[in-house]
């Protein structure tokens, strides 16, 4: 990594550039807070976008994504270093710069009071679009992004995939040279996402637009024509999706036996020496192991017998995690102390006790039903994963089972009793840890603890033991005395479940519990799961990461406040099944329900 | 459950004061506001401009100018010369008073037994101007007694009405608003540190993290009471301390008394505070609806100006109004030494309204429209 | 030298861009009329509620009587106090029960007349004792005030018939000047006026630019080519225009609905006003775009606002008798610069050598306020 400071050689033109290049940073730092609190969240960054193509940028949380997004659009300054955007120093002429570049935030800068059309308008005449250019551009891009029966509709009415379409849309409304989208595809459902993707693509073919782009797909990141990869303010590495396969060509293999469920082979490959990744696949693991060595089956998985082990393409994510954990090292953490209690699965979900009822159940905000007459049932020990984009339905589904929303019409039972209208001891029996992180940012993470542990009426013996477990259990305490407020969000997410779990519930209930978390960060998460639902605690949990599916016993797939299908992943894979398409992914069965759901409308 | 309550009490302190801002939002605008409005809110008027313009100029006028001259309420600023001087002297406030002799003041004076004099006032400030005449002819009718004695016609005054003002003898305006401040900045303060504390933890999405906890809705009040309590309570009291100590308020009834107005005063504005901040989703809403409390609430409280001015419509909304009943507390117990017995009839609608509000507040909690 | 600019004249983008944001902040404003209701609703029901409710002029103020021996000489000034419509006379047998309806507040003073009550009497220089409760100075003042003026006429009536008394030597002709009855309502509205509007242009602008940065749509206009100066201008015109309308709607109703004179120009009060509430929105919009937490920046609205407003404007508590540190104080609250304005030119008229200071340091609050807003709004988000 180049470590030079940025020279103050200020005088040479910016336009000294290779004339192919859109952005160049050389020796970037970006620091936030100050004293003993800064975070550098660039660090000597240097690097080059040449002009043409889709570049994407991916990197855990905290990589300085967002940053160096920002960074490039003008809204922030670099505290050493310079950027050359579009051959010129961002730092000297950002208005000018502006006029050329398209940006869409995280959070799309829509206004949700304006219609589509007034949205549009208004962004044409902030980029100074003349006014008899503006049909015409209008009408591709609507036609584009499928939006123009809604012209009139105001975008807070739109679904979360409209929503972004449309932000896109704004940002297109001048035909920029260079377009920024800081993860436009998050919380997105999976036909959107692939809508998004063609547009873009489609920009930058017909209109020569450069497009830098970041993402927490790392799917997506197999779309680009070239990756940059961020870890901790720095370029971990960078080139075409093909040469990050290559980086761990050889040594990607997928394992299954006959007598562990997918899930217990990968809790037992896990922890084994040479290992990299273990993720879920259908019905395989697969594996990523440091050298070919390693990938026998007696060494996976010791003791069990037979296991097929055979040697698959590697893609972008395996390259990832290779190189993640390469640069981690042994910051890492370790594998999380699952198999504490034998006890098997298959038992458990033997014993069909059911404790959570929903029939039928409703809600309305206006005239709009976010929820729309839905029944499920889940059962002691089960993990059961509700899966949906944005928007359709799944937070207000947990909030009513949990009794913080009055239902509109329907019947549930929690544990046997309606949350609503139960008593106070019955919610001692839940844990409930909410989409956004909840906890009081001002107090520190001790205080925290310490306050839902009393809360729940925890004290003495018991609440210095329990107290003790969410320390070591969620790896907190090295920040025990930090601000809540101020922690990455992993440390957070972490705290939030380490208070939701602190009395022992019975029924635990997870929203989103691993939005914005990177890769390695969801793997330890859905162990902790494991864990949990082993020692018979009932699950309930959101995602809107398909691949995430896997690890639940059944799920139910929720689009626009309905259950298109409730099944374990495995059968509602199979949905999917088709001849050209043998092996089909839970993604390619809900892309497939999206199609049908929106037929019907 | 004491115990549960207790940490939420703790919880709620350290979120309030850990922040240097927000404990400084606390602490610093009451002090600084009570010793600016300690001094800034007052009826009482002195050092009255005044304009002299005296045409007869004789011995007897001068000697009627140089009363108001020596009067400690008058400060002389302008002599005028010519009638047509009098209006750019009050058009721009350069006097609030002047004082026109005429040039036949002494021959009528003479000749007829009784003569005229002239007051001109600034009337932009009626209540000013009032004071200011009263003063005006407190000196003339000290001028008159002076003459009447000068030609002993004594026997043939009239008997005066002569005044005499308990609770307050020198009529200080001091004595009456210092006591009102008590009220204002107590009520204030419960209102900034309730109204949008739920409000608060619902946009920041705590609300529900503990609204999933065993908490009973009781217990949340409790919780979200007691700060407010306790802020207000020793708010109250250093302010009464600096009344008391600072600004020579006298303090003549008992401290029971006054404490327990404190008290059920807190309870209802708490009330307010807490019903405001459930009914509202977020801390805008919360903002909004203290503000239009607040306002209202301090205007018609009596603090400045008398209920008994209002027409009887307005005096009906006062009686929800839980200031109203604490400033006749306040002003009672401090000036008058007023009794419970005799406040009691000003205790029970401030219970009625804490009763109501906490009771809505804590159905609020739960039940609020989505 | 950089790539020229890919736009024609810069002047028109501008205006294009500007035009652009003002409909959008329009269209919000319809969309959620909570602005509407703040901008034209409130005015009226506060002023109306206050107009009628804030007064200093006591009516039917309960007065003691206490007779001693009742005679036709008492019979006629009691008389005098029932025709008074000021004061309303209630009669007790003896000073306990009158001082007893006193300590309850059921009586503001009380008036005796001792058994030797009678003209002969009187002309032997006795006094006659009123005890009033001086709790509420203010208003123990006017009551005294009240008293002595009906016994004086009583005086002269008797003066008159009977020629009992020669008149004093020398009489009061009093005039007051712009407020010829001393309605304190005439003084009280228009700083009513300025109070309301204080409140208005704060809750209009107070939480404007936080929506902006908490939706996070501010950072999708910042990667446009729009400065923030523009971005500022496109929110105070259109709650400019907003805050007029309820300025106009306010002084309307305090001219026709409360009958205050307006004896200035129209020309002295739009130009007060427009720099008032141009100083209200900057102080809003500072608010606004330095807090960087609602909770505390809703507080400081509170506190920054309303009270000193309520008693350091000059608008019940006359400023010329507070002490000259507090005096020099008020100097920096808006709202008292505004009350000067509109008391002179409701009741006064156009009095330049008092309303051009006043509109200098209104203009210059203006100036200081949008000027720091801009300053605290970079185009970054660090």
């Amino acid at each position: 990594m180049s470590s030079h400071l940025a020279s103050p050689d200020e005088s040479g033109s910016p336009g000294a550039s290779a004339p192919g290049t859109a952005i160049r940073l050389r020796g970037v730092s970006k620091r936030f807070g100050r004293g003993e609190r800064t975070v550098w969240a660039l660090e000597e960054l240097s690097l080059e976008i040449p002009r043409g193509g889709i570049t994407g940028v991916v990197g855990p949380d905290g990589a300085g994504k967002t940053t160096l997004m920002r960074l490039c659009a003008g809204l922030m300054r670099c505290d050493r270093g310079q950027v050359v955007v579009l051959d010129q120093d961002i730092t000297r002429d950002a208005a000018a710069i502006q006029g050329r570049i398209g940006y869409m935030p995280q959070r799309f800068g829509l206004y949700e009071d304006l219609s589509v059309a007034e949205n549009l308008n208004l962004y044409a005449d902030l980029q100074g679009v003349p006014r008899h250019q503006r049909p015409e551009r209008f009408q591709m891009l609507m036609q584009m992004t499928g939006l123009a029966p809604f012209l009139g509709r105001l975008a807070g009415k739109l679904s979360g995939g409209m929503k972004q379409k449309l932000g896109l849309a704004c940002a297109l409304v001048r035909s920029p040279e260079l377009l920024l989208l800081d993860e436009p595809t998050v919380g997105v459902d999976p036909l959107s996402r692939r809508e998004l993707w063609a547009i873009v693509r489609r920009f930058e073919q017909e209109e020569g637009t450069t497009v830098l782009l970041s993402t927490a797909y790392l799917d997506e990141a197999q779309r680009c024509d070239r990756v940059l990869m961020l870890d901790r303010g720095r370029l971990l590495a960078q080139g075409t999706p093909q040469w990050f396969q290559q980086q761990v060509q050889g040594r990607v293999f997928r394992i299954r036996s006959p007598r562990l469920t997918p899930r217990q082979l990968q809790a037992q490959v896990l922890g084994r020496p040479g290992v990299i990744d273990a993720a879920l696949e259908a019905t395989w693991v697969r594996v990523v192991v440091d050298s070919p060595q390693h990938a026998r089956a007696e060494h996976l998985a010791p003791g069990v017998d037979p296991v097929e082990v055979e040697p698959i393409p590697p893609r972008f994510e395996d390259a990832f995690m290779e190189l993640l954990s390469r640069d981690q090292g042994e910051q890492r953490p370790a594998a999380i102390n699952v198999a504490r209690s034998g006890a098997s699965r298959a038992a458990k979900a033997a014993d069909s006790d059911v404790v959570i009822q929903v029939q039928d159940l409703k809600r309305r905000f206006g005239d709009f039903w976010a929820v729309g007459g839905i029944s499920f049932q889940v059962h002691r020990g089960e993990v059961f994963g509700l899966l949906g984009a944005n928007g359709a339905g799944k937070t207000t589904t947990f909030r009513m089972l949990c009794g913080l929303l009055p239902p509109s019409g329907g019947t549930l039972r929690v544990a046997g009793v309606d949350m609503r209208r139960a008593p106070a001891q019955a919610r001692a029996r839940i844990g409930y840890m909410s989409q956004k992180f909840s906890l009081y940012r001002t107090l520190s993470v001790m205080q925290n603890l310490r306050f839902f542990s009393s809360a729940y009426g925890l004290r003495g013996r018991r609440r210095r033991a329990r107290l003790q477990w969410a320390l070591e259990q969620f790896q907190l305490a090295e920040v025990a005395g930090t601000d809540s407020g101020q922690l990455p969000l992993g440390y957070q997410q972490r705290l939030a479940m380490a208070c939701a779990l602190m009395h022992e519930p019975e029924i635990v209930f997870l929203d989103e519990p691993t939005s914005g978390a990177d890769p390695v960060a969801r793997r330890q998460f859905w162990q902790r799961i494991n864990a949990l639902a082993m020692q018979g605690v009932t699950v309930l949990v959101t995602t809107h990461f398909m691949e995430e599916a896997q690890y639940c016993d059944r799920m139910a797939i929720m689009i626009d406040g309905r259950l298109a299908a409730v099944d374990t992943p495995e059968n509602i894979r199979l949905m999917a099944q088709s001849p050209e398409n043998p092996e089909p992914t839970i993604e390619d069965a809900f892309i497939q329900l999206i199609l049908a759901h929106r037929k019907r409308q | 459950m004491l115990f549960r309550v207790l940490a939420l009490v703790q919880k709620e302190f350290l979120a309030l004061l850990k922040d240097r801002q927000s404990r400084f939002v606390i602490i610093g605008p009451p002090i600084i506001q009570l010793v600016v409005f300690g001094y800034a809110a007052t009826f009482d008027v002195t050092n009255v401009p005044v304009a002299v313009l005296d045409e007869c100029n004789t011995l007897l006028s001068r000697d009627l100018t140089a009363r108001f001259v020596a009067s400690p309420n008058f400060q002389l600023v302008a002599r005028l010369e010519q009638p047509g001087q009098i209006a750019p002297v009050l058009d721009r406030q350069q006097a609030m008073l002047v004082l026109h002799i005429r040039q036949d003041f002494q021959r009528k004076l003479s000749t007829l037994g009784t003569t005229e004099v002239q007051l001109i006032l600034d009337g932009r400030n009626s209540n000013t101007a009032l004071i200011v005449l009263g003063y005006a002819q407190g000196i003339i009718e000290e001028f008159n007694a002076t003459l009447r004695r000068r030609r002993g016609r004594l026997a043939q005054v009239p008997a005066q009405v002569v005044s005499r003002a308990w609770f307050n003898p020198n009529l200080q305006s001091q004595w009456f608003i210092v006591p009102g401040i008590v009220g204002l900045l107590t009520l204030v303060v419960t209102m900034l540190v309730t109204a949008l504390s739920v409000a608060r933890e619902r946009e920041q999405g705590t609300f529900d993290q503990l609204l999933v906890t065993p908490y009973r809705p009781y217990e949340l009040l409790l919780g979200k009471a007691l700060p407010g309590f306790l802020i207000g309570l020793v708010e109250a009291t250093f302010i009464v301390l600096v009344a008391v100590f600072w600004f020579r308020v006298p303090l003549v009834g008992s401290l029971g008394v006054l404490y327990l107005g404190v008290a059920v005063f807190l309870l209802s504005a708490i009330g307010v505070g807490l019903m405001i901040s459930s009914l509202a989703n977020t801390q805008q809403q919360g903002l909004l609806g203290a503000f239009l409390f607040l306002v209202p609430a301090i205007i018609l409280s009596g603090f400045a100006t008398p209920i008994a001015n209002m027409p009887p419509a307005v005096q009906k909304l006062t009686l929800v109004n839980p200031m109203r009943y604490y400033l006749v507390i306040l002003r009672g117990v401090f000036l008058q030494g007023a009794t419970l017995e005799e406040l009691a009839d000003q205790f029970w609608p401030m219970l009625g309204i804490a009763a109501v509000t906490l009771a809505v507040a804590t159905v609020m909690f739960r039940r609020r429209i989505y | 030298m950089t790539t020229p600019k890919p736009f024609a004249p810069a002047a028109r983008h501008r205006l294009m861009r500007l035009r652009g944001l003002v409909r959008k902040e329009w269209l919000q404003i319809w969309r959620d009329p909570s602005s509407i209701a703040i901008a034209f609703l409130l005015p009226v029901v506060l002023l109306l509620l206050f107009g009628y409710g804030v007064s200093l002029d006591a009516k039917d103020v309960p007065l003691a009587l206490v007779v001693d021996n009742p005679n036709p000489d008492t019979m006629t000034l009691c008389g005098h106090f029932e025709r008074s419509k000021y004061l309303r006379p209630v009669y007790f047998v003896n000073m306990r029960h009158a001082q007893q309806a006193m300590l309850r507040r059921q009586v503001s003073a009380i008036l005796r007349l001792r058994d030797d009550f009678s003209r002969e009497n009187l002309q032997r220089r006795g006094t006659i004792q009123l005890i009033v409760n001086g709790t509420d100075a203010n208003t123990a003042r006017i009551v005294t005030g009240y008293v002595q003026g009906v016994y004086a006429r009583w005086l002269a009536d008797v003066q008159q018939r009977r020629r009992a008394f020669p008149p004093p030597p020398i009489q009061v002709q009093h005039r007051v000047w712009y407020n010829a009855n001393l309605r304190s309502r005439n003084y009280l509205v228009p700083g009513l006026v300025a109070i309301i509007m204080t409140l208005i242009g704060a809750l209009l602008t107070a939480m404007v630019m936080a929506r902006e940065w908490e939706r996070g749509t501010i950072e999708a206009l910042m990667t446009t080519p729009v400065s923030m100066g523009e971005v500022l201008l496109g929110k105070v015109i259109p709650y400019f225009g907003l805050g007029l309308g309820g300025m106009a709607l306010s002084v309307a109703m305090a001219r026709w609905v409360f009958d205050v004179p307006f004896r200035g120009s129209m020309l002295a009060l739009l130009a007060g006003s427009v720099l008032f509430l141009l100083v209200a929105l900057g102080l809003g919009l500072l608010i606004s775009t330095t807090a960087r937490n609602q909770f505390v920046a809703g507080q400081v609205a509170i506190i920054v606002t309303f009270l000193p407003a309520f008693i350091l404007s000059g608008f019940i508590f006359d400023i010329r008798s507070m002490p000259w540190p507090i005096r020099a104080l008020t100097a920096i609250i808006p709202a008292r610069h505004f009350v000067t304005i509109l008391q002179n030119v409701f009741l006064a008229g156009d009095v330049w050598p008092l309303l051009l200071p006043s509109m200098g340091v209104l203009a210059l609050m203006a100036l200081v306020f949008l000027g720091l807003s801009y300053r605290k709004s970079p185009k970054r988000l660090d």
